[in-house]
């Protein structure tokens, strides 16, 4: 391996790392991209839903040549109980129209690498297969990378860790400890083949729309978090996210709850024929706000999911706040070079740059979240199921008189949940997001 | 792994009346079968300690691992790697540290193709 100095390694060819590899090499720097897989992508798994906000910046009209799989039109957020759901649905034309909301949903082996090859086309060097394990240090700054390959070692002005949720590295660099078991999720999913036909036709779609579908309740046991199906071309992405605490504490195994989702009674229809193509497993890091690690260090920056910049709320954005803080490390390497310091300080503007951009001030509004969720867990246990046989109740129709119904179905709520404690949750839930 | 193929293949149906069935219902066995994996010699994975994890009550890694990497046998905690999605869920649900998490080998491991 080359004993030449580069101007910026970036470990991790995921949207964050080749977001910053793009924005470098565009500026001229010598950037070169550690991935661990085989190429680019091949280790790389998320839901399904790609935000494109950052990309339309990077590739104007990305959407006519990116391995796309649908537009996402309709959005579904959906309660479930063990027998029943209850679900929101907003679906319309507005986002059939470019940019189609900034929202498609993708197949990560195919999408990463087209975006590895945008990067190299800007002229960043990409080498697969190489795992980086450790990173060199000169007088307290971060001098270069170790990776395991003979004579693998390489020196850089700026190290950029864009490698992931299993942030090995920036553990070791000792910018953040081993993260808690209630601030990371665990997500497993499966990609299932159907037809194109069958799928629009079961979806309601035409043409390159698409549908995310987000359940929550019992599709995860009334566990702390949720259950997902998007609508790719020819496949659907099912899967699910779950709390590593609240998974280990129950003793339920990711797969079992998958399947206890996928068996669901408003869920097995939407499945049927399917063929199961493949089976993945990755984690979310979800701390929020409140848990962000640091983030630069002297000659270091950390992106995207290995720095914990995941929207928790319903919003659920992971892949646009990648790409917006692998474009602002890049340009903080950029202003470095120009001022020849590499200095914790002399990269401070990327810091500056998310706090006064979308993605710290999204993860901020929201800070409060993931600690309000995970003291009123009744949200996905106690409520559906109260709220799935209060409905059932009110279109009950066997003949008694509707004001006996109403009068029957009010007190029942009165004597489960109660008015008070009901307007209290609410305001609280509010508040937590305001 | 072998008995698991034929129910993996069996999936899917053709015409248009077979996708009103309800889906093959696969063994988590039958699943790892579509995963390709170019699997090392060497594990990635170990245990650090074996009196710690005899020790450990929760035991949660026979639980949390995605692909049931971990096992019982007797008393003992026996790992494999083989079939390893390299999440790194069981290096965070463990409660002692016990386990020496790195990744495998550049192009070693699992290979998604859809992802």
């Amino acid at each position: 391996m080359s004993d030449d100095k580069m101007d910026v390694i970036i470990i991790g060819a995921g949207p964050s790392g080749l977001a910053a590899a793009i924005t470098l090499a565009r500026a001229g720097l010598d950037v070169v991209v550690f991935e661990r897989g085989k190429q680019p992508g091949s280790k790389n798994v998320m839901g399904g839903i790609l935000f494109t906000t950052i990309l339309g910046e990077l590739v104007p009209d990305f959407w006519e040549t990116a391995p796309l799989e649908r537009r996402v039109t309709t959005r579904r957020f959906s309660m479930l109980s063990e027998d029943s759901e209850l679900a929101f649905e907003f679906r319309t034309e507005k986002y059939n129209q470019p940019p189609y909301n900034n929202s498609f949903t993708v197949l990560r082996a195919r999408f990463d690498r087209w975006l590895a090859d945008q990067a190299e086309e800007a002229g960043a060097f990409i080498i697969p297969e190489t795992v980086v394990d450790g990173l060199h240090q000169e007088n307290g700054r971060f001098t270069g990378v170790k990776t395991r390959r003979a004579d693998g070692d390489m020196s850089a002005d700026v190290v950029i860790l864009a490698e992931g949720a299993n942030s090995l590295l920036a553990e070791q660099a000792g910018l953040k400890k081993r993260p808690g078991p209630n601030h990371m999720v665990v997500g497993v999913k499966e990609v299932i083949a159907l037809p194109r036909e069958v799928i629009e036709d079961r979806f309601a779609l035409e043409g390159e729309q698409g549908t995310a579908l987000e359940y929550f309740g019992d599709a995860v046991k009334g566990m702390l978090g949720s259950a997902f199906i998007y609508t790719n071309k020819d496949t659907l992405s099912v899967g699910l996210g779950c709390s590593i605490d609240h998974l280990a504490a129950a003793r339920i195994r990711p797969n079992e709850l998958l399947e206890h989702f996928k068996s669901h009674p408003s869920v097995r229809n939407l499945l049927r024929g399917g063929e199961i193509k493949e089976y993945l497993a990755h984690m979310i890091p979800e701390a929020g706000y409140k848990g962000l690690p640091r983030m630069v260090a002297g000659g270091l920056l950390v992106t995207g999911d290995a720095a914990g910049l995941v929207n928790t709320s319903l919003y659920h954005e992971g892949s646009n706040l990648a790409m917006a803080s692998g474009v602002m490390a890049a340009r903080a390497a950029i202003a470095a070079k120009e001022k020849g310091d590499f200095s914790a300080e002399g990269l401070g503007s990327y810091l500056a740059e998310l706090n006064s951009s979308f993605v710290l001030q999204d993860m901020e509004k929201f800070k409060n979240l993931p600690e309000f969720i995970s003291r009123h867990t009744h949200f996905f246990s106690e409520y559906p199921r109260v709220m799935a046989d209060l409905l059932g109740a009110y279109f009950r129709i066997d003949g008694t008189p509707k004001r006996q119904l109403q009068r029957e179905v009010i007190a029942e709520f009165r004597k489960r949940i109660g008015v008070r404690r009901f307007l209290g949750d609410m305001i609280r839930l509010l508040k937590a997001m305001r | 792994m072998s008995e698991g193929s034929s129910a993996a293949s069996n999936q899917g149906n053709a015409g248009i009346g077979g996708y009103l069935k309800a889906p093959a219902k696969l063994t988590l066995e039958d699943k790892l079968f579509l995963v390709a994996f170019n699997v090392d010699k060497e594990p990635h994975l170990k245990l650090k300690d074996k009196a710690v994890c005899a020790a450990c009550k929760a035991k949660p890694c026979l639980y949390i691992c995605p692909v049931e990497n971990y096992t019982l046998q007797g008393e003992e905690v026996v790992l494999s790697w083989e079939g390893c999605l390299e999440c790194g869920t069981c290096r965070i649900v463990c409660p002692h540290d016990a386990i020496d998490w790195k990744y495998p080998l550049g192009g070693y491991g699992v290979n998604f193709r859809n992802g």
